[in-house]
This record gives structure tokens, C-alpha cells and sequence, in this order.
């Protein structure tokens, strides 16, 4: 399929129905508010489920009734609205149904506003709900990619029956890039939902959908169970993307948007002399720490930057087990970190481990 | 279920399909086993065992997918009306139904029910309403009655503070989506013959696509209650009553004439 001019969240929305999503329940909240209207208009036109709910309360247990029932479902929200899905969140994944959510992150704490950030790294990544449990986390960082990954979200969900959170700034949500759509994805029909779903007992045993496990030892037999399923995704499903990383010296690590700026700042480095590269991860969880702490052992030092206060900068931190000094940059609540800024902070790098600019 | 029956003989008791052969954790006297017992004799009655759905609350029956023999979700505390509504889009052949109590339905889940229901949703609601907190032992509910002591409402429940019992089954009367709803109860047995007409008619209702139908019942906790099995059916049926007046709070033209067989 050719290219077309796709405006980041339409793109999102649209991506999902090419992957063969059947049901859609959301509510509006600035700025993913284009990914719910255009399952509005697109679902019912394709004979596919839409519904707005009351409250994002509602539309994640609706995803979660969905997902018991063997269907391809999905929910998005920004921030605020994401924080009320946390209780879904936790029950989704002890029952091990797959559902896919979206983060169209703003600037926060608490109402906060509706610039692009990515405060919510922390919750997405490590504090997802309660009880012991992570999300895969998808960040894309341009409109093709985010196309990309929602198509990835769906396939990973049904394949580890596990809950995929994909998080991107209001920024790539509304900027317009051209990208090419898959082809569309036939939907799969009721009579060939999974042997585990809710469709009826008829001519077998009932099957039960529960996150509760009374007794110590049921309880942490599913969480060893759970635990396993994770340590299985962090073997397989690590993504991340390098540029010019051979050679460097100094390393930048940053995702999304300002994952997309720090190439232009990798770019304008190396015209300055100073041998810079950039890991930029993919899958916020499972982490890319290994191949961040090899390549620690490559680096001088190592800039971090994000659009919040510091949060992907602990994992970093935890992979490079001091190896190499890791700094860090970052703007709050809107503002994204451009070149000019971040140069000067690899300069000061550079000068702190002893490099010298060519 | 296959029981040779003699010529000379009628079978005039069987095991409900719809039930599994456990025992309950629910404690002696409760009535939930009672309304189980109903649902589970309709569901066998319409046929449709095994295109139904269930979806237990948190609450006493939170363990109720293990006592009906059928599909069963297990909801967030107050969120089976959103379950159902996920469920019930995606499968429209399906039979969905919540069992619901007073605190899940009337308190932590009154957003979800309220817009389900609103919504016209086609899906069965049981709502057991006994007045208290069951489960965390004995906290005051949303529909405990003034001067009701519990728990969390040690010197009784005072309506200055904690307001008014709420009336659920008024309440969602006034909403064009709902098609039936109706407040029965399990005190004696013609209330209980009566409860599981009602119950056939709410799934009546929605296999017949009519609208949102919901069953009120009220019930006992004579545990937390602090009484025996017999003074709580007489505690309720002189006091709860009153507060809660039985009857159909909504019948549709189209759910009328259903049961009356037009």
C-alpha cells in the first residue's frame, strides 16, 4: 500500500481495526480524544463493536468482559483516564486475558494539562495496578511506527494472553506524517474464539474467569505461574532501535518523541566531533538493560533523556551498574527537550569523563 | 440427567443442569442458595445452559462461578454491569446475566449499573439486597435502613449523616433502556414461587432483545444480622418491606405482553 498523510491517533485507531480489532469501548479525554472518534465512524460502518462508556471505570472492564469473551478488543485514554483503568489493569493480567491499551501521555500530576509528556513511564512500566505484575509497553516515536506497533500489540496480547500497554506523547498523537497502513486483517469469527473463553459450555466444562485465589499457596502458584510468563517475554520480546552506536563514545538513551529528537542531536554531535550514539528502546518493558549495560562497557558516559523528571534514567542506571557515568536531562509537563539543550548536556558529559572533542 | 421414569410414576423433583453437585460456603440460613437454586431452574427451564454467561460480583457470592454448571467471569467489585456490556457486545447470542449484591450494585458499582441499564443493554441483572455488608462482616450497606445497626453504623445508621437507603429498583424504573425491573423477595415460599416468575421474565425479556431487565431480592444475612434463619425472614419481612415495597417498578408495553403470552 502507498503512502498516505495519517495524523498520529486517526493512524492508531485505524492500525488497530487492519489488525482485526472487533471491539472498541472508550471515553474522551484530550489528547487521544481522534483515536476514539475514529473508531466512532469506522466500527459501526464495518459491522464492529464501538461503544463510549460512561467513565474510563467502565470502559476497561468493558474491555475486560470483551477479552473474557474470546474477542480482539481495545481501550485508549490519556493520563488522568488511565490512572482510573489501573484496577482493570491488575485483573486483566491475573486473569490472563489479552487486551491492548493505549496511552496518549499529557502533562501531569493530576489534571495536569494536554501537553505532550512522559511522566507516566512509572506507571506503565512498574507500577501498572496492584499485586506483582508488568504490561509489555510499546513507545513508538514517529506515525509509522506507532502503526507498526499496533498491529505488534495485538499479536503479542493473544500470544502471552497478557495485557499490552502502548504509550506515546500527545505529540505524535496529533502531528500528521505520511506512513502506509497494513492490509486489513480478516476479523476472526465467534466460532473460532480461543478454547479458554466465555462462549457458553456447550458440550464441554464451564470455563472460569477469575483473579481470585483464596489460600497463600493458591495464590502464589499463579504468581509463580505469572512470573514465569514474564521472565519468557523478557527473553523473547526486548525491542529497541540504534543509531551510530559503533564507534561512540558518549551514548544517549531516550524513547518516542524524544527518542526521534535525540537522532537530529546525534547527528549535529558528530558534525561538532563528538562521537555520539543513541539506544532508543522500543519495549519500555521488557527493558533493553542488557544491551544498554554492553554497551556501557563501550561508552565513556551516558545521557538520559525524557520528558518527565528522571524516571527511565533508574533502569538505566540499574543496567549500567555503574560502569560508566549516567546523567540526565529532562523537561516537565509539555515542554520537549530540543537539540540546543541537549547538546550543551553532552558537552558537560564529554568534559566530565576526560573526552576531548575531535 | 437421563432418570428412567415408570409409567406410573411422575418425576416431581430433580438436581437443576444449571447448578453444580458442591457444597456452599454460604453460612446456614443465608438465602442466596435460594435465589441460585431459582436462577438455575429458569435457565434449565428456557434451555439455554450453555449459551449463558455469568458474572459473580465481589461480595458472599463472589465464589458463585463455582455453584452454577455454565461460562462464568469473575468482575471488579462493582464493575459486572461494564463486564456484562463487554460481553454481551461481542456475544449478542449469548445469555448474559450479573448476580449482583447491595454494596457492589447500590454503592461501588452505581455508575456502571445506572448506564448499563440506561443503555438498554441486553443483558439480566439479579440484584440480592440484604441490607448490609456480608462478606467484610457486617458493615452498613447502601441499603441498610435508618436506625439499622451495624458495624461501620454502631449506634444505627443515621440518615443525617449517611443518607437514605437507596431504592434501587425505583431508580432505574425512570430510564427508557430498562424494559423490566421488578423488586421480589425470598421470605417465605409464595414470595420464593413468586421470585422465580419474575426471574423467567427478566431472561424472557432478554432473549426476546427487549431491553435492560433486572430482578431486586430481598434477602437476609441472619449472621451478620445477629439473629437465627427464622427471625431474619421476620426482621425483613416486617422491616425491609416497608422501605423496599415489592413489586414491578417498570413492565414495558412489549414485556407485558410476553407474559401474558401475546
Amino acid at each position: 500500500m502507498a503512502k498516505e498523510l495519517w495524523e498520529g491517533n486517526a493512524a492508531i485507531a485505524e492500525a488497530a481495526i487492519r489488525a482485526g480489532l472487533e471491539a472498541f469501548f472508550g471515553y474522551p479525554i484530550t489528547p487521544q480524544t481522534e483515536v476514539l472518534e475514529h473508531f466512532s465512524k469506522r466500527l459501526p460502518e464495518l459491522g464492529r463493536v464501538f461503544l463510549q462508556a460512561e467513565s474510563e471505570v467502565a470502559s476497561i472492564n468493558m474491555v475486560y468482559g470483551a477479552a473474557c469473551a474470546g474477542a480482539r478488543v481495545m481501550t485508549s485514554s490519556s493520563s488522568p483516564g488511565v490512572s482510573l483503568m489501573q484496577e482493570g489493569f491488575s485483573y486483566i493480567a491475573c486473569s490472563e486475558v489479552p487486551a491492548v491499551v493505549t496511552n496518549i501521555m499529557r502533562g501531569g500530576p493530576g489534571l495536569g494539562n494536554v501537553q505532550p509528556a512522559q511522566g507516566d513511564y512509572f506507571q506503565a512500566v512498574k507500577s501498572a495496578g496492584h499485586g506483582d505484575f508488568h504490561m509489555i509497553v510499546l513507545a513508538p516515536s514517529n506515525v509509522q511506527e506507532a502503526i507498526d506497533l499496533m498491529v505488534l500489540a495485538f499479536d503479542l496480547a493473544e500470544k502471552y494472553r497478557t495485557i499490552v500497554m502502548f504509550v506515546a506523547d500527545g505529540s505524535i498523537g496529533q502531528m500528521m506524517e505520511p506512513a502506509e497502513m497494513p492490509p486489513m486483517r480478516p476479523v476472526r469469527p465467534p466460532e473460532e474464539r480461543a478454547e479458554w473463553a466465555l462462549t457458553g459450555a456447550q458440550g464441554r466444562k464451564p470455563n472460569i474467569i477469575t483473579s481470585l485465589y483464596l489460600g497463600a499457596e493458591n495464590m502464589e502458584r499463579v504468581n509463580i505461574r505469572l512470573q514465569a510468563k514474564l521472565r519468557e517475554i523478557e527473553k523473547n520480546e526486548v525491542r529497541w532501535k540504534e543509531y551510530s552506536t559503533e564507534d561512540a563514545d558518549l551514548l544517549l538513551v531516550a524513547f518516542g518523541t524524544v527518542g526521534r529528537v535525540c537522532q537530529t542531536v546525534v547527528r549535529e554531535a558528530r558534525e561538532q566531533g563528538l562521537k555520539v550514539g543513541l539506544l532508543r528502546p522500543i519495549t519500555l518493558w521488557p527493558f533493553p538493560g542488557q544491551r544498554i549495560a554492553a554497551l556501557a562497557e563501550q561508552v565513556k558516559g551516558i545521557l538520559t533523556v525524557e520528558m518527565n523528571a528522571g524516571q527511565m534514567v533508574e533502569d538505566v542506571r540499574l543496567a549500567v551498574e555503574g560502569r560508566c557515568p549516567v546523567r540526565f536531562y529532562g523537561r516537565m509537563g509539555g515542554p520537549i527537550p530540543l537539540p540546543d539543550e541537549i547538546l550543551p548536556e553532552l558537552e558537560k558529559l564529554n568534559a566530565e569523563v576526560g573526552g576531548e572533542e575531535e | 440427567m437421563a432418570v428412567e421414569i415408570p409409567e406410573d410414576m411422575e418425576l416431581v423433583y430433580s438436581y437443576p443442569e444449571s447448578l453444580t453437585k458442591v457444597r456452599t460456603h454460604y453460612c446456614p440460613g443465608c438465602t442466596h442458595g435460594v435465589v441460585h437454586r431459582l436462577i438455575a431452574e429458569v435457565l434449565d427451564e428456557l434451555g439455554v445452559r450453555e449459551r449463558t454467561i455469568g458474572i459473580a460480583p465481589v461480595g458472599c457470592s463472589v465464589l458463585a462461578y463455582y455453584y452454577f454448571n455454565m461460562d462464568f467471569a469473575e468482575a471488579a467489585h462493582g464493575r459486572a454491569p461494564a463486564m456484562a456490556t463487554g460481553i454481551k457486545r461481542v456475544s449478542p447470542d449469548k445469555v448474559v446475566f450479573t448476580y449482583q449484591g447491595d454494596g457492589d450494585l447500590a454503592a461501588i458499582g452505581t455508575a456502571e449499573i445506572i448506564h448499563a441499564a440506561n443503555r438498554g443493554e441486553l443483558f439480566t441483572t439479579i440484584f440480592v439486597n440484604n441490607a448490609i455488608y456480608g462478606m467484610t462482616g457486617g458493615q452498613m450497606a447502601p441499603t441498610t435502613l435508618p436506625g439499622q445497626v451495624t458495624t461501620s453504623s454502631p449506634t444505627g445508621r443515621n440518615v443525617q449523616t449517611a443518607g437514605w437507603p437507596i431504592r434501587m429498583a425505583e431508580l432505574l424504573a425512570e430510564l427508557p433502556g430498562v424494559a423490566y425491573v421488578t423488586r421480589q423477595s425470598v421470605l417465605d415460599v409464595p414470595a420464593i414461587r413468586k421470585a422465580k416468575k419474575a426471574i423467567k421474565l427478566a431472561f424472557q425479556t432478554q432473549l426476546a432483545g427487549l431491553g435492560f431487565s433486572m430482578v431486586e431480592i430481598l434477602s437476609t444475612c441472619n449472621t451478620n444480622w445477629h439473629m437465627t434463619p427464622v427471625e431474619a425472614l421476620e426482621w425483613a419481612k416486617e422491616h425491609m418491606v416497608d422501605y423496599f415495597p415489592l413489586g414491578d417498578t417498570k413492565m414495558t408495553d412489549a414485556v407485558r405482553a410476553l407474559k401474558e403470552g401475546k
